[in-house]
């Protein structure tokens, strides 16, 4: 499908202006006219993905041919109608996540963010994230990503071992990881992110600092370490069941974070949140507003969602999960004009527990501010 | 009638048991303490009035000869005993009377080594009958007080000696018993037919250790009969008669006994004084209970009835003893109404080795229960506690005169009993000399021995702890020396004694402590000397040791099943061990374990078992926040209920490796 001109222009000029956005220091961003409850963040779930990787559990599918005009019209309706019951009037960050998000078209991404623009202000400076595959992200695919509004781009690069990449059944190898991640970052300078996977079978610390060091002559401000959990249904989990690999070593991972914490602190980034590290105040708008508790609401097949409603339903703040089967999913969203599966009214208990297991996750704990927000919900409802 | 009707039911009862040879004879199970063999002729009578009872008054004393075999293990005693009773006629030589290789493994390995039944021998020699006494000595130290027994009713010993291998260690360790009970020595070098063999070495191995001079040396090959004759002439010459009395009033000794479960206990004796014949009334001086005897006669080597047994001979007697106990190894037998002086050297067995017995699933408690109870009906010396264990359940706590002893038993309960059984690390008895004049009131004596950690007294109530110790031979090729002694010292030992029996064999003399060597130090003597070294030991007494308790520690509570007596020197090691074998086994909990060794307040040890985590460090962002702190929650419940209970669970398994004996 191709843009009419006109509109793709002025797309290009948005992108333009998106990385000329000023960056955001900490949380919460610039100052809002708006109350917290008229606030949030939006995550859209883009379920579809080329093939699996062995070590990931998310909802996802492989599909055989995706209709993505028809997801599209659905992921717009659903944007529309959550922002209307959330009655939220500004939207501070969106997510484009997967799945493989980098899988669909700019077009969709565009047409998502319009929805949201039209439905709630999208501040010129709001954080646009989109979650990008090596492989399925060529230089001027980006750009065309960058051009529907994307201004940030989390790659996931997960090792630079490209032994390690087959046992995680990547589809790239650690030179197209490298490759894209430079590309990335001439379009997206000072705005991209890279996740490096830490404690997988059979990994030992030396080997995988080395590649944590070759890792930070390339990156960008922006970096994400995660220990892999192994969940059950994967096939990783099943060969370590089997005996066929090794079990991760926890003592391993566990030295290997706090050697590659001490390496990140040396190269002047700063651990904002256990398994977050941003230089140059790069931090991530959009994960900042899980863990301090603000709202978002989840897009798409499977996408979760906590917000308050507006209306008739009161001011109990709900943790929503969206239904998990795309195609269940449409049908939903097509009928009802959302596909909520799942909601359940958070109680004042749960609120605090939540507030304080988030906070204790980032490197300011739990702040007044954070503490203020949840006692407003509470004492509203 | 009453009595008599009752007696004739019993005889039918004999007579049809014996004649069925397809019935279970309890008596033709090897009992523990003479772990053995038998002859292979089957025992069709028993004391059915059917044979011939031979008389055996007309073989005087001077006509009679009481000796023992003993030796090494694989040295030939088997061989040579079925030798002399094919010779004497005594068993069919066109029998095959191969020496039938002891069953169980651990005799094999260790040399408990086969035990031939007594028998009297009828030998003809220049003119003469003589009757020659063979009497059976247990084939291992661990049963040395049964050995000495059975020596005092001999006059003589045939020490064979391997011609290939040389004195052994075991080989010195039974010359020394016979020795000290005054008996005359025929050393035997057998084995003279293989290739290997080097008889004139041997010879003047015997000549150096023992100081017998060389040509009271016998030459023989058992295995082919050669030169066997003559070992039954040099009994007749170079031993002398015993010197008894005919006339003088009973007194004989118990030397060994089994239980036959139609007939009870049957009593090996020999007699040092006096006549027996049955109906007459004997009492026991150890019990004092009386008995009237109902069957007497030789053993040939199966039981033969005579009318009676005269002074110098050998045989037994069956006199309604119900129990093993009432026939106790070394009591003295005399006539109602006429006591005698009992013989020297009586005392009741007297375990040196604890061993706790659990069965491996507590639904076989009772399978064990029954047969433990059959195999201690033939071996007294077992001593059984009921013992419960938290981890292990219900069991015993069984006493064993030493490793091996225990060992056969385990043994014969896995093979001959189908039994599944963990077998925890042997003790040794402690002892301790009390100060505390509460505690001596308590224990009405200055000096207790402890077998049970748990009742070890506070250092503050004691004088002194003392520990039981052993005398240790070993005999190596002397390249294995220098390790042997390293080994020697690690354990504690202190060296009495180094002599070259040969120009490249040493024999070594260590005072040991019982418990050094409990565990595995003959295997790790084997191990560092390739085979070649050989061990023995015997016990000799107590000595005073520096003792404590060592409480193992998990979060700072003690664990009671792993309190253990260890000796200061040694606490850190085993501590340390210990702790070790834990951490390898203890499930890691949500929270840290602290495994510490402790001698009171002092931590001498510590393992630590890192908590299980869950990965803190995946990533969380909106869509796992629900799972986030349901994980939480249910982690923080679980730390909750575990704190709360404040101990940590110890599954079996862990348990079982801490405790067994691995060796």
């Amino acid at each position: 499908m191709v843009l009419p001109a006109a509109r793709a222009r002025g797309l290009v000029a948005a992108a333009k202006a998106a990385q000329r956005r000023r960056r955001v220091d900490s949380r919460g961003g610039s100052p809002s006219p708006e109350p917290a409850s008229r606030r949030a963040a939006v995550y859209v779930h883009w379920p579809y993905c080329e093939k699996r990787c062995s070590y990931c559990n998310f909802n996802k599918y492989i599909p055989r041919g995706v209709e993505e005009a028809a997801m599209r019209n659905c992921l717009v309706t659903e944007v529309h109608t959550l922002l209307r019951l959330s009655g939220v009037r500004r939207v501070e960050s969106v997510f484009f996540g997967g799945g493989t998000p980098s899988l669909a078209s700019p077009h969709t991404v565009a047409a998502v963010l319009e929805a949201v623009a039209q439905s709630a202000h999208l501040p010129a400076d709001s954080e646009v994230t989109l979650e990008a595959n090596p492989t399925s992200a060529p230089a001027s695919r980006l750009a065309e990503f960058g051009a529907a509004g994307v201004n940030r781009l989390s790659i996931g690069l997960q090792s630079l071992d490209d032994t390690e990449l087959q046992l995680l059944g990547r589809t790239h190898s650690s030179s197209d990881a490298l490759r894209t991640l430079a590309e990335a970052r001439c379009l997206f300078p000072g705005r991209v992110s890279v996740d490096l996977m830490l404690g997988l079978p059979a990994q030992q610390v030396g080997p995988w600092l080395r590649q944590l060091q070759e890792l930070l002559h390339h990156c960008d401000d922006h970096l994400s370490l995660y220990q892999l959990s192994l969940e059950r249904g994967t096939a990783l989990f099943a060969q370590v069941q089997q005996g066929a690999l090794p079990a991760p070593d926890p003592e391993l991972a566990t030295e290997m974070y706090q050697e590659g914490r001490a390496m990140l602190q040396e190269a002047g980034f700063r651990q904002y949140e256990v398994s977050n590290f941003a230089r140059n105040g790069a931090l991530s708008t959009h994960n900042w507003t899980y863990w301090q508790c603000g709202q978002y609401l989840g897009i798409g097949p499977g996408a979760h969602g906590r917000f308050m409603l507006q209306g008739a339903e009161g001011h109990t703040r709900e943790a929503r999960i969206q239904t998990l089967e795309p195609d269940n999913w449409m049908k939903e969203v097509m009928l009802f004009g959302h596909g909520t599966r799942k909601r359940v009214p958070l109680g004042k208990l749960e609120l605090l527990e939540e507030a304080l297991a988030m906070g204790l996750r980032t490197d300011v704990g739990l702040t007044h501010q954070v503490r203020a927000k949840v006692l407003y919900t509470i004492s509203s409802s | 009638m009453g009595r008599d009707w009752w007696r004739g039911v019993m005889l039918v009862r004999w007579a049809i048991g014996a004649a069925r040879p397809g019935l279970p004879r309890a008596r033709s199970a090897p009992t523990l303490r003479t772990a053995a063999k038998s002859w292979t002729i089957d025992r069709l009578y028993s004391s059915a009035e059917l044979k011939e009872k031979p008389d055996m008054s007309k073989f005087l004393v001077e006509d009679i000869r009481n000796f023992s075999i003993i030796a090494h293990v694989d040295h030939g005693k088997s061989t040579l005993a079925d030798r002399l009773l094919e010779l004497t006629g005594t068993i069919d030589k066109t029998k095959n009377n191969k020496q039938v290789l002891d069953k169980l493994q651990v005799e094999r390995e260790r040399g408990i080594t086969v035990k031939a039944q007594t028998a009297s021998l009828f030998y003809s020699f220049q003119g003469k009958q003589y009757l020659l006494n063979l009497i059976d000595t247990p084939g291992h130290v661990d049963f040395s007080y049964e050995v000495s027994r059975s020596l005092s009713a001999c006059q003589g010993v045939l020490l064979v000696i391997d011609a290939n291998e040389g004195i052994q260690a075991q080989t010195v360790a039974n010359f020394f018993l016979a020795f000290e009970a005054q008996l005359s020595v025929i050393p035997v070098i057998n084995k003279i037919d293989l290739k290997s063999a080097d008889p004139d070495k041997v010879e003047r191995q015997i000549e150096k250790v023992f100081d017998i001079p060389s040509d009271e040396c016998i030459k023989i090959s058992a295995k082919l009969g050669t030169n066997v004759e003559s070992v039954l002439q040099a009994v007749i010459e170079r031993i002398p008669p015993p010197k008894v009395h005919r006339k003088n009033p009973l007194k004989a000794l118990v030397f060994d006994s089994t239980f036959d479960q139609y007939r009870g206990v049957i009593a090996n004796v020999a007699l040092f004084d006096g006549v027996v014949s049955k109906g007459d009334k004997i009492v026991s001086a150890h019990t004092q209970k009386m008995y009237e005897v109902n069957e007497v006669g030789v053993l040939n080597p199966n039981e033969q009835s005579t009318h009676k047994l005269y002074a110098g001979q050998v045989g037994y007697l069956i006199a309604g003893m119900k129990d093993v106990t009432e026939a106790q190894i070394g009591d003295t037998l005399y006539l109602h109404n006429h006591p005698v002086e009992p013989l020297p050297g009586f005392k009741s067995a007297k375990p040196m080795v604890f061993a706790g017995m659990y069965p491996v699933d507590q639904s076989e408690y009772n399978n064990l229960k029954s047969a433990i109870e059959k195999l201690t009906l033939n071996d007294s010396s077992v001593t059984v506690h009921r013992d419960s264990s938290l981890a292990l359940g219900a069991g015993w706590r069984l006493g064993f005169l030493g490793l091996l002893h225990m060992e056969v038993f385990n043994q014969r309960l896995e093979q001959e009993y189908n039994a599944s059984v963990i077998l925890t690390t042997p003790t040794v008895p402690y002892k301790a000399v009390l100060s505390s004049a509460k505690l001596i009131k308590e224990y009405r004596q200055k000096e207790i021995t402890i077998i049970n950690p748990a009742q070890f007294p506070d250092k503050s109530k004691v004088t002194e702890y003392l520990e039981p110790i052993v005398l240790g031979t070993i005999i190596t090729p002397d390249e294995y020396t220098g390790k042997i002694m390293m080994l020697c010292q690690a354990r504690r030992a202190i060296q009495q004694n180094m002599v070259f029996i040969d120009q490249n064999r040493v024999m070594l003399k260590y005072i040991f402590p019982l418990n050094e060597i409990v565990v595995d130090f003959y295997d790790s003597l084997k191990s560092l000397s390739s085979g070649y070294a050989s061990f023995d030991y015997e016990d000799a007494g107590y000595q005073t040791a520096e003792l404590v308790k060592m409480d193992i520690l998990l979060n700072g509570n003690s664990i009671e099943e792993l309190v253990t007596i260890v000796h200061r020197d040694k606490a850190h090691t085993v501590g340390k061990t210990i702790c070790e074998r834990l951490k390898d086994t203890l499930p890691r909990q949500l929270f840290e374990i602290a495994i510490q060794a402790a001698i009171g307040s002092k931590i001498i040890a510590r393992e630590t078992v890192k908590p299980y985590r869950k990965n803190v460090l995946a990533k969380c962002y909106g869509g796992d926040i629900t799972r986030k702190m349901k994980l939480l929650k249910r982690q923080a419940e679980g730390k909750k209920r575990l704190r709360k209970i404040g101990n940590i669970e110890v599954p079996k398994d862990a348990f079982i490796k801490v405790l067994k004996n691995t060796n």
